[in-house]
């Protein structure tokens, strides 16, 4: 029960979107067409559920403060966690270039849909982001998995709804310098005004 | 033959080209506003609204990210011609990494309330697109001096517009700057709109930015 919802909680409440505008770039670029954006939204949401738990073992069993200990007591006063941010940031990286080789091998298919997104993922705030709010909480491995879950299906509800309005804006009016990016951050602050609505949801 | 003049130019701009010529110059002014990083360019727009909410936070990450990118764009240039391309995305971003670490941790030691305030979106930077992007387009293939000012010029750009949408964030929202409250300074009575510092509000303000800067400049993006 806390772990459905905790899941809700990151879809609608902390939506990496709405909440805390991350992977604002991708999230920019890819929304012109529905059918791009839902790709990059399931590419998304694969990684998150991945490198989140990935991350959180990363960091409990070889970063933290003592974490070491369980090899041996000579290293359980050893503080490795300024290391954090590039072994995150590595971590994500050669999993993305991971699953890119693994998925052009079994599944060309898939691998010719997700195409130029896939590498674009390791730069996608949304995923190191992910990790490191994981950090600030107290998250146990199946939160963490929940929570990277959660973040990512929200990523992927607010790309494909941005998308859909702005292939409907093609047909509107807009004021020639508004044209564009103007216009889609106006959207983008009234969608997350909408989102507001789910503050303080619980199930 | 090709490789010959290829060479033969490179040597001649070495020779002719003066520190700050037009075309160096050119690299700081134009990211500033015709071709700003987040409002043309598009890249670095996370940061730029979640961090917006006061002045004090959004200076000291505008600060951060000109370290950061000086720093990883210099470094970056001087081994371009070592690293593999296959591979480059992984350098470049051990590169900005190890910089952010840096800068996280001077942060945490002299402004630990800031630090604490901005917590993980100093970690983000790493994943900021505009150090990426300069890095990328620019940096990978240009010489080290060229590419210092570029980066420079781009971060300007990116700090102004996070100066901006806090003043005004700030400003509408809690009716300070810096944390003085302006209007009661002034002697007005002036209730907060709490939507500004919302989310919601920094999006508005930026496509609202957006405006005013296409209408001032007349650019027109094809929709």
């Amino acid at each position: 029960m806390e772990l459905i919802n905790l899941g809700v909680r990151s879809i609608f409440v902390d939506n990496m979107i709405f909440a805390y505008f991350l992977g604002m770039c991708s999230y920019l670029a890819v929304s012109k067409n529905v059918k791009t954006a839902v790709g990059l939204g399931a590419a998304v949401t694969f990684v998150l559920t991945l490198t989140v738990p990935l991350n959180w073992a990363i960091y409990n069993f070889i970063l933290k403060k003592g974490a070491l200990g369980w090899i041996s007591a000579d290293l359980a006063t050893l503080d490795l966690s300024f290391l954090t941010l590039i072994i995150f940031i590595s971590v994500i990286a050669a999993f993305v270039q991971l699953l890119e080789m693994l998925i052009e091998k079994f599944s060309p298919a898939l691998y010719g849909a997700l195409g130029i997104f896939l590498p674009l993922i390791a730069v996608n705030c949304s995923i190191l982001g992910g990790a490191l709010f994981m950090l600030g909480r107290p998250y146990g491995l199946a939160e963490a998995t929940v929570f990277g879950l959660g973040s990512g299906i929200g990523w992927l509800l607010a790309v494909v709804a941005l998308a859909a309005i702005r292939e409907k804006i093609k047909y509107s009016e807009v004021p020639a310098p508004m044209r564009g990016l103007g216009i889609t951050f106006v959207l983008v602050g009234l969608m997350s005004f909408g989102f507001l609505s789910f503050l303080g949801f619980t199930l | 033959m090709a490789e010959n003049t290829a060479t033969v130019e490179e040597v001649k701009e070495i020779v002719s080209e003066p520190l700050f010529s037009k075309k160096n110059r050119k690299l700081i002014t134009d990211p500033l506003d015709g071709d700003n990083p987040i409002t043309v360019q598009v890249l670095g727009i996370c940061s730029a609204l979640a961090i917006t909410a006061q002045m004090k936070p959004a200076l000291v990450m505008g600060v951060a990210v000109v370290f950061v990118m000086c720093c990883s764009s210099l470094v970056t240039s001087l081994i371009r011609n070592t690293i593999p391309s296959s591979i480059r995305i992984v350098v470049q971003l051990a590169v900005i990494a190890t910089f952010v670490i840096v800068v996280n941790e001077l942060l945490l030691a002299f402004v630990y309330d800031v630090a604490k305030d901005l917590g993980a979106f100093i970690g983000l930077i790493i994943t900021n697109c505009i150090v990426m992007g300069r890095l990328e387009a620019f940096a990978t293939n240009n010489k080290p001096w060229p590419s210092f000012l570029d980066a420079l010029g781009n971060a300007f750009g990116y700090a102004i517009i996070l100066v901006i949408v806090a003043f005004f964030r700030e400003l509408l929202g809690a009716g300070s700057l810096f944390g003085f409250k302006v209007f009661e300074a002034v002697g007005l009575d002036y209730q907060g709109n709490g939507l500004m510092l919302l989310p919601a509000g920094a999006a508005i303000v930026v496509g609202l930015l957006i405006w005013a800067q296409r209408s001032w400049n007349g650019y027109v993006e094809e929709a």
